[in-house]
């Protein structure tokens, strides 16, 4: 055999380089694999889920140990907004936090040189390089509390409202990405970034209950600078049927937004920046 | 007669930590600010929660009006920042990377050294939290009453809470001499924390039994019982009495924190061999 050969370069198949997707599903396979080599993180994740469940369910029981209605939401539409917020929290945890985590360490030590000079898009590198598996338990226990809060109303649920509620899940997915990593870009040289994450997962826990309840100045935050009420509220009021066809628009609408503010943020971010060792 | 400045003192050292403290936080004043931000979001939450609760209601439930759970919340705000002690999970770290070398080779105790610094820090965070207090005065406007008795009792009570929680998750660090898989324990405690201190919410709107549970446990001395100080819901009497239940469980804590200790730095060094 000589250099070049096809059976050295896997059949040939890696001899080009990968598109985005291709990419990306490399990385986030080998990150998997990584993780899985861990069995023991699935127990402790399972329990720490658990708990975290456990913590919100008490939450509601209390509230409506007092009332019967929160702002015109019922204690099952309630459990259907902790559902979406525990699935769309796995997502975060799994796809997005880690990666963000990466970058930090990056920036802080100048590491990221080595990532913008790739010739594959910087943005892309970023956002798969790391992935939790084990965090996929909250996707499920969420899914599960969904499911239950449709029990708990008799809820009709047809295949459209179905495929409905399943796209403005994608989109909320999308959002939390565009907001983390907004969040994070803007950060690289203002604070120490370990604690705006910090600050990100409390702002996160406002999406626990639905948005119209805040005051307005706080709701107005959460529906246009930090669209959270899109990204948690919306899917739930979509499966529990309190909302129509124009939300669901709305909410694509933001999420292609959001993406896009984001990429031009993540743009300019690293074109202002000069590195750890400059 | 006064001891030359070069002799060792406790009480010099306390007071040279605490500005070490002090200074770390003031230097870092954004990220201060940013950290007490980030801390509102969680009362707010509970706050939005329970005032559409207590209005639906009638402007009260189980005896709160919405100004006293404005205010409560508000000061929750400050007594969560007093409450933060060393991470137990930080433990580990200090273990795996021979840190508590350098601590055992000196000899005052490393629980002086942290308690300092973290209480350094807290004069820092009043001062931040004052604007955001009034800030938030004027939105929810909170109703408390003003006595004199109140705001000394707040000062000691506040502290007291730091000294209890700060005893505890230092007892609890010593966990990680033992275990590297301390964090469902940590868990465990954090969600019984936050529903049995108050920090949720004011113990009253939780069923009878938990507050029963409660009333045996250190956690409502360094959450509830200092904001409950401050806004004026207990007589001087009970005031008194937090302040030394706060004694009692910082003494008896801290008895069984020097009994663990002993044990810990003796498996610590079996781990260095």
């Amino acid at each position: 055999m000589e250099a070049g050969d096809p059976a050295i370069w896997g059949g040939g198949q890696l001899s080009r380089p990968a598109g985005p997707i291709v990419l990306a599903r490399l990385h986030l396979r080998l990150g998997a694999l990584n993780e899985l080599q861990y069995r023991v993180n699935f127990w402790v994740q399972l329990f720490n889920s658990g708990l975290n469940l456990a913590t919100g369910l008490v939450a509601i029981a209390v509230v409506y140990n007092q009332t019967d209605t929160l702002g015109g939401w019922s204690s099952a539409e309630l459990l259907a907004v902790l559902g979406v917020h525990v699935l769309i929290g796995g997502f975060l945890r799994t796809f997005v936090v880690p990666n963000m985590w990466s970058l930090i360490r990056d920036v802080q030590e100048g590491t990221l040189d080595y990532t913008l000079t790739r010739p594959a898009d910087s943005q892309l590198i970023v956002s798969v390089r790391q992935i939790n598996i084990w965090n996929l338990i909250d996707v499920v226990l969420g899914a599960g509390v969904v499911a239950w809060a449709l029990r708990e109303m008799q809820s009709q649920l047809t295949g459209t409202g179905l495929v409905a509620f399943g796209v403005t899940l994608v989109c909320g997915a999308a959002i939390v990405y565009a907001i983390w990593l907004t969040a994070v870009t803007i950060a690289f040289k203002a604070v120490d970034i370990g604690d705006l994450m910090q600050i990100l997962n409390g702002v996160y826990e406002a999406g626990r209950w639905p948005v119209t309840i805040y005051p307005l100045w706080l709701r107005s935050s959460l529906t246009v600078i930090i669209p959270l009420a899109f990204a948690i509220t919306v899917p739930a009021e979509i499966v529990t049927g309190r909302v129509g066809w124009g939300w669901l628009a709305a909410a694509v609408g933001v999420a292609g937004l959001a993406l896009l503010v984001s990429r031009a943020i993540w743009k300019w971010g690293i074109r202002n920046y000069s590195g750890a060792s400059a | 007669m006064t001891t030359p400045r070069t002799e060792f003192s406790r009480a010099r050292y306390y007071r040279a930590g605490m500005r070490l403290g002090f200074q770390r936080e003031i230097q870092y004043r954004i990220r201060t600010t940013l950290m007490i931000l980030g801390f509102m979001v969680e009362p707010i939450i509970y706050l939005a929660v329970w005032t559409t609760v207590a209005e639906a209601q009638g402007g009260e439930i189980a005896g709160l009006t919405t100004g006293t759970l404005a205010a409560y919340y508000i000061v929750w705000t400050l007594v969560r920042v007093y409450n933060l002690g060393f991470a137990p999970d930080a433990w580990e770290w200090r273990i795996r990377e021979g840190r508590m070398n350098d601590f055992l080779s000196q000899p005052i105790h490393p629980f002086h050294r942290d308690f300092t610094f973290f209480a350094g820090g807290k004069f820092v965070f009043t001062l931040v939290w004052i604007p955001v207090a009034a800030f938030l005065t004027l939105i929810f406007e909170p109703t408390i009453e003003w006595a004199v008795v109140n705001v000394v009792g707040f000062v000691i009570a506040l502290w007291g809470g730091f000294a209890v929680r700060f005893v505890v998750l230092y007892l609890l660090g010593m966990i990680n001499f033992w275990t590297t898989r301390g964090a469902a324990i940590f868990g465990i405690f954090i969600a019984s924390e936050l529903l049995l201190s108050g920090r949720l919410v004011p113990l009253e709107l939780m069923p009878g039994w938990v507050a029963d549970i409660a009333a045996w446990l250190p956690f409502k001395w360094t959450f509830q019982f200092p904001i409950d100080t401050l806004i004026g819901r207990l007589d001087p009497g009970q005031v008194v009495a937090g302040i030394g239940a706060q004694v009692l469980w910082t003494a008896s804590i801290g008895l069984v924190f020097v009994a663990v200790w002993k044990r810990a730095i003796r498996r610590y060094g079996a781990v260095g061999n």
